[in-house]
């Protein structure tokens, strides 16, 4: 595996809080242009290990390398201009700004040096981009939540990063919901945008993952491609079995 | 080393009255979640109670708790029914009522200061009590401090008995810890709130007497009492009891080395001086609960 | 100058709006050649109140983070003109008056804003007293006075001052509203979070702008005083200053900024008023605020809704960022 290969390098990453350690020396590695999923019980350490990536909250061991450079110091503004985009678990959205805002903040100050008008237009290319502009003029709380997840996605996507990380988008919502879902995450793939997402929905994450790496109890326990993660007993055991 | 002794046992003195009055704030805020910024209006009305009471009748000033402390809390408990209950109804989040909260408590402090600063003029206020030395270890203390010290510590133990051993304390610290699922368990917990709010008037009261017999008070010193309890009650952890009266002893010693070694006007400059230090060198630490 | 353009010109409503400040300000400009001597002061007063309310609500109104310093930076400014008034020419020490609580706000910024929640406002709060038990000692010891003399201006040039540092402080609000700045602080109230995560530097922002916010209060500290003649500790540092804006901001409703402006204009003719006819004023005051708070839920506070996510993280007193 060549550096150029792999866009995102996370090296025995540690994080304690008290004396709980969430996420316990784990390595993995994101190639540019894949799908990765990441999975695991609930508890397991994988959004932890999401909020170290994105600088929410900071690693305290191991490294995280970003196309070739070191981001474990940074904070989350600056990691968001590098080129690494986040979706929340609940969705955070702005309330108090409509649809349309709330994705032009995103393309405002996602990149260095955007200017207005410059913003504008990344913000309808976006919005339209992910279907959303039917939704222009709905207040956000009132959107449905497949809606406002999407927002989040949007907002993350103006930001022009070159990795997303989506924590949970299908979580909560209904089939046809989830199948829509899916296909943006493939859209967003096949764009040049390389993407990590955490997910429960089975169907989903067994379809369009190209990979999928495997948490408990903050330690990787499995990775590689779907069927072989399925057919992992071990995997099969921890988290499968546990819902069987 | 006798004037270490000294600021040790005079801090100690001073420290147990604030111990008070920050274990008052912390409770209020720790279960009701108010800052009460009209806290030290309650310790001065206490004062004046005992204050008025004791010159007038000689009556002994500790006999005043039975008067002081019965009204206040329930000045505090109607206080908590009739507005906070209303901001709390009105306010969609808890984040939200803490910011109504705390301005209600600002207007409460002006009605009862000026309440307090028209009856009894703004001049500071104080008679004597047990002004004999008594001597500890080599040096001469007040009595009146022995004394203070020794009541003070009485209740900060019993209401320590008080929150650990009987049903309404535990009813309290469930709904401290986790105001839901107390709620779930059966606590009522707007009463439970309401009855806090007034047990922090309680121990305000408490301290104002106690204070009447150590050191001088008028209508205005209220505001340097709440920022005190308020000083030691963020250095002890929001809504911590044990926190409260750690720090309330800390700063009563700091206190009175600063009083000794700097003016007593520069102490709550340099209680903020502390807290901030401690905010930048660690401020993790300084907000664990 | 695109900003300009966009919120003095391009709509309709902004054309009226610049008009209409371009118009007062000419009205004001002409108010002390006409008016006997007590009108201008005392709408210097009023001008004072606007200013400290517009320049709290730009930033405790769009970040929800509630500032109790306003006395601080406002007793700062006084105490500036007493100690070098006699120096400068007036506009010199309101100019100096704006940079010092520029520079005191970014240094409480820095030490208390990486904080969220209820630490903040307590933090604010003590500010204002720890100056005023400061200068108490201070003076006590070095100067052995209890205050200070301030040099006097004429009544029409304070006000012409005020009335410069008023219009200014509008129109910079205005404009940085609609600006990457305003608009990223306006995202950190809303969701703090997010805000991070869509490449806003939270920290920065919040610094600049409480910082921006206490430069105004400063300035009109200077200049007021300078019509009192005399400071004191007592006088320079008053908690109440620190609640003004805030009931101000609740009265007018902050959620444009000419709100606070009709708030604060009600709040100082009705103090005025109360001043000189009852001595209850502060009981009426205290009064006021209860009222106000139970009455218009949906004040200040009510519309922050972005403490819902500074709830889930605010108490537990977690802190933001490494700085």
């Amino acid at each position: 595996m060549s550096s150029f290969e792999n866009i995102l390098v996370g090296n025995g990453i540690t994080k304690r809080f008290g004396g709980m350690t969430a996420v316990s020396n784990v390595s993995f590695d994101l190639r540019k242009g894949e799908i990765l999923g990441l999975i695991g019980p609930n508890g397991a350490g994988k959004t932890t290990l999401f909020n170290c990536v994105s600088g929410f909250l900071k690693a305290d061991e191991g490294t995280f390398t970003f196309e070739g450079k070191v981001i474990n110091r940074f904070n989350p503004d600056k990691i968001c201009h590098l080129g690494l985009g986040r979706t929340f678990q609940a969705a955070k959205n702005f309330p108090d700004m409509s649809m349309r805002e709330n994705v032009r903040m995103g393309a405002l100050f996602g990149q260095r040096d955007m200017t207005y008008a410059e913003a504008e237009r990344l913000t309808d290319e976006t919005i339209a981009f992910v279907g959303l502009e039917k939704y222009a003029g709905v207040a956000v709380p009132d959107m449905p939540l497949a809606m406002q997840k999407r927002i989040e996605v949007a907002r993350a996507l103006a930001t022009k990063p070159k990795v997303i990380m989506l924590d949970e988008m299908m979580a909560g919502l209904n089939p046809a919901e989830v199948s829509e879902a899916m296909d943006l995450v493939r859209k967003v793939r096949d764009s040049g945008i390389t993407v990590l997402m955490i997910e429960h929905v089975m169907k989903a994450i067994m379809s369009i993952c190209d990979r999928i790496i495997v948490l408990h109890h903050g330690e990787l326990i499995a990775e590689g491609p779907p069927q072989e993660i399925a057919n992992n007993p071990h995997v099969i055991e921890v988290y499968l079995g546990g819902e069987v | 080393m006798d004037t270490f002794l000294l600021i040790l046992i005079n801090g100690c003195a001073m420290g147990s009255v604030y111990a008070l009055m920050a274990m008052g704030l912390s409770t209020q805020y720790g279960v009701a979640r108010i800052l009460n910024i009209s806290h030290g209006e309650f310790i001065v009305l206490a004062a004046f109670i005992t204050f008025v009471v004791h010159t007038r009748t000689g009556i002994h000033p500790l006999i005043c708790l039975l008067i002081a402390c019965p009204l206040v809390f329930a000045i505090s408990f109607l206080l908590h029914i009739t507005l906070f209950k209303r901001v709390k109804k009105i306010s969609p989040n808890m984040g939200v009522f803490e910011g109504n909260a705390i301005l209600v408590s600002f207007g409460i402090y002006f009605i009862v200061q000026n309440m307090i600063q028209s009856s009894m003029g703004s001049a500071p206020h104080s008679f004597p009590f047990m002004m004999y030395p008594y001597t500890v270890g080599g040096v001469n203390i007040a009595a009146s401090s022995v004394f203070v010290m020794v009541i003070a510590a009485i209740i900060c133990v019993a209401y320590s008995v008080f929150l650990s051993q009987t049903r309404l304390g535990k009813s309290i610290r469930a709904a401290a810890q986790d105001p839901q699922a107390a709620s779930l368990l059966g606590v009522k917990i707007n009463r439970i709130m309401a009855i806090c709010f007034g047990i922090g008037g309680l121990l305000a009261a408490c301290a104002g007497v106690l204070i009447t017999m150590r050191e001088p008070f008028s209508s205005v010193s209220g505001i340097g009492y709440t920022t005190i309890a308020i000083i030691i009650v963020v250095l002890g952890g929001l809504g911590s009891v044990k926190g409260a009266i750690l720090g309330g002893f800390i700063m009563g010693i700091a206190g009175y080395a600063i009083s000794t070694f700097v003016d007593s006007v520069f102490m709550i400059s340099a209680f903020y001086m502390i807290i901030m230090v401690l905010l930048v060198v660690r401020p993790k630490g300084l907000m664990g609960r | 100058m695109e900003l300009v353009k966009k919120v003095f010109w391009e709509t309709k409503a902004a054309k009226i709006q610049a008009l209409a400040i371009l118009a007062a300000f000419v009205f004001m400009m002409f108010i002390p050649s006409f008016s006997g001597a007590y009108p201008p002061l005392f709408l210097a007063w009023v001008m004072t109140y606007c200013t400290l309310s517009i320049s709290w609500t730009f930033f405790s109104g769009k970040t929800g983070y509630i500032s109790l310093a306003t006395a601080a930076f406002y007793g700062l400014g006084m105490y500036l003109q007493a100690v070098i008034g006699r120096e400068f020419p007036l506009g010199v020490t309101i100019l100096l008056a704006a940079l010092l609580a520029f520079g005191v706000g970014f240094g409480i910024g820095l030490i208390t804003l990486r904080l969220r929640g209820i630490y903040f406002t307590i933090f604010t709060f003590g500010l204002a007293l720890f100056l005023n038990r400061f200068f108490h000692w201070y003076e006590g010891v070095f100067t052995r006075t209890k205050g200070r003399f301030v040099k006097t201006f004429d009544n029409d040039m304070v006000f012409y001052a005020v009335l410069i540092v008023f219009i200014v402080t509008l129109v910079a609000i205005l404009l940085m509203n609609k600006s990457r700045f305003g608009l990223s602080l306006t995202c950190i109230g809303q969701n703090e979070d997010s805000a991070q995560h869509i490449g806003v530097n939270t920290t920065l922002t919040k610094v600049l702008a409480f910082a921006i916010s206490a430069a105004p209060a400063g300035a009109v500290g200077a200049a007021m005083i300078s019509t009192v003649g005399y400071v004191d500790p007592d006088l320079a540092f008053r908690m109440l200053a620190s609640f003004f804006p805030v009931l101000m901001a609740i009265f007018g409703g902050m959620f444009s900024t000419y709100g606070p402006i009709v708030g604060a204009v009600i709040f100082y003719v009705l103090q005025d008023y109360l001043l000189r006819t009852t001595n209850l004023y502060m009981v009426i005051f205290g009064t006021v605020m209860v009222v106000v708070v139970l009455v218009l839920p949906k004040g200040i506070f009510g519309l922050i809704d972005s403490m819902i996510a500074k709830k889930q993280r605010g108490y537990s007193g977690e802190v933001i960022g490494d700085v």
